[in-house]
């Protein structure tokens, strides 16, 4: 039962992912991107990494969607045509690095394999130990926000040092132009 | 104008709720799935919904960006800070079971605080990327 749902999840996101390849259309893309986020957060619920897909569907699905539309009102709604040049050699150079990539996962471990080096390493003493040094009942937590804390320390670094940039790049114009504020209570009837 | 009253007055029905539920991810996130990543993405996307329906320029009379940016900073170094106070009292940077008599309340407090640090940057960082991208053109409720 539990293929059929991953077949169904993954067919989902493939012809998703076509649909990035032919639509023209910005804003069906941006929702279509959404739709792939929501599909992949399914599946890691199908996994069992609940965690991951609560932040796949709150970022991806939700956040990535709005800040995509709103970027459209910025851009406006259609991709220009495709040129018409060959494009014989960027397609040698995506179906080589598709072959590799397939190649390269004959290597790994089969998904939830007890031997697999990832259940071997540190993940035993975390399950065994985290219970009565950290005493927090979700695990991921506690390996979040103590084991690896300086992990999250710097994916939250990353995070300030987005907006960061985002401020430094857009946040300056708005004061060029003063018209704005006054444009904006104007539709606020 | 008319078409959207539906559409704004359930948004402002759900509003709080939406709130509610980013602190309950944020402080249950020790028992069940989620944490401060999640919550702050969930917090601010209240914001933005209201922006969406209301106009940037009335989001942001509800929140100063001022005040937003001071969160975006707060939230890092409160992080940063707890790592410093793990070496103030003894332990090693982000050492929390320094950081109260027993240690597993103390790595209890940590992940509180670090978790509360973490949901207040990504929360601030999400409305400042919404805001500076949306203040740049006429809100989209003016589309129609």
């Amino acid at each position: 039962m539990i293929e059929v749902i991953d077949m169904a999840l993954l067919v989902i996101m493939v012809a998703t992912a076509l649909g990035f390849v032919f639509i023209r259309n910005l804003f069906a893309i941006v929702m279509l991107s959404g739709i792939f986020s929501l599909t992949a957060a399914v599946l890691y619920v199908v996994m069992d990494a609940v965690d991951v897909a609560f932040t796949e569907a709150a970022v991806g699905a939700g956040i990535a969607t709005v800040l995509g539309i709103v970027a459209l009102s910025l851009t406006g709604e259609t991709n220009e045509a495709p040129s018409q040049r060959s494009h014989i050699g960027p397609f040698l150079v995506v179906m080589l690095t598709g072959v590799i990539l397939i190649n390269a996962t004959f290597d790994m471990p089969r998904f939830g394999d007890p031997e697999a080096p990832i259940n071997k390493h540190v993940a035993p003493r975390y399950i065994e130990k985290s219970g009565e040094e950290i005493g927090v009942p979700n695990i991921v937590t506690s390996v979040l926000a103590s084991y690896r804390g300086y992990d999250t320390l710097g994916e939250t670094t990353v995070i300030f040092t987005a907006a960061c940039g985002v401020l430094a790049l857009l946040g300056r114009r708005r004061r060029a132009k003063p018209g704005a504020g006054a444009r904006g209570a104007e539709s606020d009837r | 104008m008319i078409g959207k009253s539906i559409l704004r007055i359930t948004v402002k029905l759900l509003i709080p709720a939406i709130m509610l539920f980013a602190l309950y991810v944020q402080f249950h996130g020790d028992y069940g799935p989620g944490g401060g990543f999640q919550a702050g993405v969930i917090f601010a996307s209240a914001f933005i919904v209201y922006g969406l329906l209301f106009g940037t320029h009335r989001a942001r009379r509800v929140v100063a960006p001022g005040i937003i940016r001071i969160c975006l900073a707060f939230g890092v170094l409160l992080y940063a800070g707890v790592g410093v106070a793990g070496i103030l009292l003894g332990g090693q940077y982000l050492d929390y079971n320094v950081l109260a008599h027993d240690p597993v309340h103390g790595q209890h407090l940590g992940i509180l605080l670090i978790e509360f640090g973490v949901g207040t940057t990504v929360a601030a960082a999400m409305i400042t990327i919404y805001l500076t991208f949306a203040g740049h053109d006429r809100p989209l409720d003016e589309e129609g």
